[in-house]
């Protein structure tokens, strides 16, 4: 594996062997070396072309851990927003030696462009393409939930986790639903017609309009972050409304199973889609998918640059 | 002007028997069994096949404005080298050609190139920007002759424009050929909307838009009994409406372009803006029901929508990147796969949905007629028995933004005829017209 550019890029193999590694790095991680040598002398670009404070920072502290140089490349006062061509940033990363690309960008598609067309010689790596994937948020909430659900188990076979809110136009929903369902989950997505594409039906996932008849059945509640502007697009009247028919409050926290989970990908509209009370509460895992973020972006850099995955049980 | 003799041994008129035909003077002197003709240049055609020399009633040639992706010049060598003798040049360019001056410019450019005849089309609003119309009957009368106007690249989304702008165009027997999208239904859109646009976190096209418009202009063109063109009708609804439309008797033709003939949506899962274009390739079944409604006669005409781009506005973001592919010189290799080849159309219509009915539907009374003793000797031939792999660095147009790179086509179109003058010869176009 060279690149990882969306979920469909893994066999169930792959996806497993990221989280397994990603365990390893926790329990080494958990000693007393916060810093492995595994990728000394290597040249990791965070090339961000989007805002995204948290994401850059978790690849930045993976990259760290595991000893390589990072750059950071941000959009804001960059060549990217003078009008540069992905093509000519991708040549002058390429000219000055980087092996991996960790790249953001508003443009759906743009890490594929980046990997297909040899610009560049480096692993790329997706950590968020416009409304198309983030496989590393999927991962990491992958390995969230089987951390607290999986019963020891490998995969996620047999649970029921709902994806909830603004479908439409999240990467988040798109790669966890691939990497959930791949991994034995079933996923039943939560929204209001307007903010799930034409086209759903073909996913491999069940769909609902009713938050609250689903809310009992599942092991773990996924929120989205719906953005503010959708209102002016007409996707719903207001957002009292929203947070009427698909915010998570407490009320509806409290018809959970009772190991039943909240998550997150951040950032959060406290009092819109999810209830300061209910993100804070003991359910909500989301502070701790931050943490495991981490480790899973350093399962990933050393799967794509250190030759494959972790043996379990290794001192590395 | 001294005309050259051109002996055509053994070609299969429309796909008929073999026979020879004799050029001179720029009109076709003599077709039978057997010519012979010591002054003429002889061409040995056995196997190939004949057809009037074919019409594009929907070419982005973009000059003025954009010289660096096409120029009137490049895009009439390329319509040569796909076996065009007449293009059609669409008014989006910049500026627009929205008054008798711009598009007079146009046709002499064409002149002066001499390898097509290039007939502008003219804008049917200002700027194309649906508000208020432009010196339409200026166009109409210039040395141009304008008879089609579109705002092609736009919608003329205004309900009352579009009925104004079909009943002012009855004076003088003119058509508008609309650009069907309804606007606010496809606003940013990138690709078509279904299932693949639902997976790649591209914002769709709905199929809709184009269908809205479509009924809407059927019916207004009924009303105010005016003559309506649909471009590059690309869906199988677009379809079952305009069938009901020729039913009812409305005025209307359709075309479609040659790669909603053969490509699908799922192409856009490699981010390759050479697949972007507009409107968005669609489905399977859209491309299935395209066909058959060619081959019925439902969509009258294809037309290639050819609309070169520069690399930098391909090698990019598949958001940033403009929409459009050229298509001169694949189109008639691609009718050929897909409706000669799939049993669907024999020559002689192929020669009715490329000559005759799109220089019937411009008025182009010079194209589009049989090849018959007396008529202009415009002649394309191919030769159906070979095939050619399409390299983008070798194309003539000035833009290399084709979909067809590296596939194999088959039909070889060998030679052009445009007023008698060979303009192309062996599949190479000649350097240069001297008439």
């Amino acid at each position: 594996m060279r690149h990882l550019l969306s979920i469909n890029d893994l066999s169930t193999t792959d996806a497993i062997g990221i989280l397994d590694t990603a365990t390893e790095l926790a329990r080494i991680n958990d000693g007393q070396v916060k810093k492995l040598p595994t990728l000394r002398g290597r040249t990791i670009v965070n090339l961000f072309a989007e805002d995204s404070t948290r994401t850059r920072i978790s690849f930045e502290a993976a990259a760290k851990r595991l000893s390589a140089d990072v750059i950071n490349f941000s959009a804001k006062g960059s060549s990217l927003s003078k009008g540069e061509s992905l093509k000519d940033t991708a040549q002058t990363l390429q000219a000055m030696g980087a092996d991996a690309v960790v790249i953001r960008h508003s443009a759906s598609g743009a890490a594929q462009r980046l990997a297909d067309l040899e610009w560049m010689s480096g692993s790329v790596i997706n950590a968020g393409d416009g409304t198309h994937e983030h496989p590393s948020q999927a991962l990491l909430d992958a390995f969230t939930i089987r951390k607290h659900l999986g019963k020891g188990a490998s995969d996620l076979t047999g649970l029921r986790i709902a994806i909830v809110g603004d479908v439409l136009h999240s990467r988040v929903a798109r790669s966890n639903v691939l990497l959930l369902s791949m991994l034995g989950a079933d996923v039943v997505l939560v929204a209001p017609p307007t903010l799930l594409p034409v086209g759903v039906e073909s996913w491999p996932a069940t769909i609902s309009y009713d938050f609250d008849s689903v809310i009992p059945n599942v092991d773990a509640i996924m929120m989205l972050r719906v953005q503010q502007e959708r209102m002016s697009d007409l996707f719903f009247p207001n957002s009292r409304e929203y947070s009427r028919y698909f915010g998570l409050n407490s009320e509806r926290m409290s018809a959970m199973a009772k190991h039943a989970i909240v998550m997150h990908p951040g950032p959060m509209n406290r009092g819109l889609e999810i209830a300061a009370d209910v993100a804070d509460s003991a359910r909500s895992v989301i502070v701790e998918q931050v943490t495991n973020g981490v480790n899973v972006r350093m399962a990933i850099l050393y799967v794509l640059l250190a030759g494959g995955p972790l043996e379990v049980g290794s001192n590395s | 002007m001294s005309q050259q003799r051109f002996l055509l041994k053994g070609g299969n008129v429309l796909g008929g028997k073999a026979s020879d035909l004799l050029i001179a003077d720029g009109r076709i002197e003599e077709i039978s069994a057997s010519i012979s003709d010591k002054e003429a240049n002889v061409i040995d055609l056995k196997g190939s096949i004949l057809l009037p020399g074919l019409v594009d009633l929907h070419t982005h040639l973009r000059e003025p404005g954009r010289e660096d992706s096409e120029t009137v010049a490049s895009a009439s060598r390329a319509g040569a080298k796909g076996g065009f003798t007449a293009l059609s040049a669409m008014a989006n360019t910049s500026p627009v050609a929205d008054t008798a001056g711009v598009v007079e410019q146009v046709y002499r450019l064409g002149q002066e190139a001499g390898f097509v005849d290039v007939f502008p089309i003219g804008a049917v609003t200002q700027g194309l920007h649906g508000e208020q119309l432009s010196e339409i009957g200026a166009m109409a009368d210039s040395v141009a002759r304008v008879r089609v106007f579109s705002d092609d690249g736009n919608c003329v989304f205004d309900p009352l424009v579009m009925r104004r702008a079909l009943e002012y165009i009855k004076k003088f027997d003119g058509v508008i050929a609309q650009h069907a999208q309804e606007p606010r239904l496809t606003v940013g859109s990138q690709m078509n909307e279904g299932i693949v646009s639902s997976k790649l976190g591209l914002k769709g096209w709905p199929a809709i838009a184009e269908e809205a418009i479509i009924a809407r202009d059927v019916l207004l063109a009924d009303h105010v009994q005016s003559r309506l063109h649909i471009c590059h009708v690309t869906t199988a609804g677009g379809v079952e409406i305009i069938r009901w439309a020729k039913a009812r008797g409305i005025q209307v033709t359709a075309e479609v372009t040659p790669h909603h003939l053969l490509l699908t949506d799922d192409l856009a899962s490699s981010y390759d803006p050479v697949f972007k274009v507009n409107p968005p390739l669609r489905t399977s079944k859209d491309v299935m029901a395209l066909r058959e409604a060619l081959a019925d006669g439902t969509i009258d005409i294809v037309a290639t929508d050819h609309a070169p781009h520069t690399s930098e506005t391909k090698d990019c973001e598949w958001a940033e990147a403009s929409f459009g592919m050229i298509g001169l010189e694949t189109a008639l290799s691609i009718v050929n796969k897909t409706m000669v080849e799939s049993g669907l159309l024999d020559w002689a219509a192929v020669a009715d949905r490329m000559s005759t009915a799109p220089a019937r539907i411009g008025r182009y009374s010079s194209h589009g007629q049989n090849l018959t003793v007396g008529s202009p000797a415009h002649i394309t031939v191919i030769n159906p028995n070979k095939s050619w792999i399409v390299d983008r660095d070798l194309v003539v147009s000035k833009s290399r933004n084709t979909p067809y790179h590296g596939h194999e086509l088959p039909g070889l179109i060998t030679h052009t005829f445009f007023d008698g003058h060979a303009t192309m010869i062996d599949s190479k176009v000649i350097d240069k017209m001297v008439k």
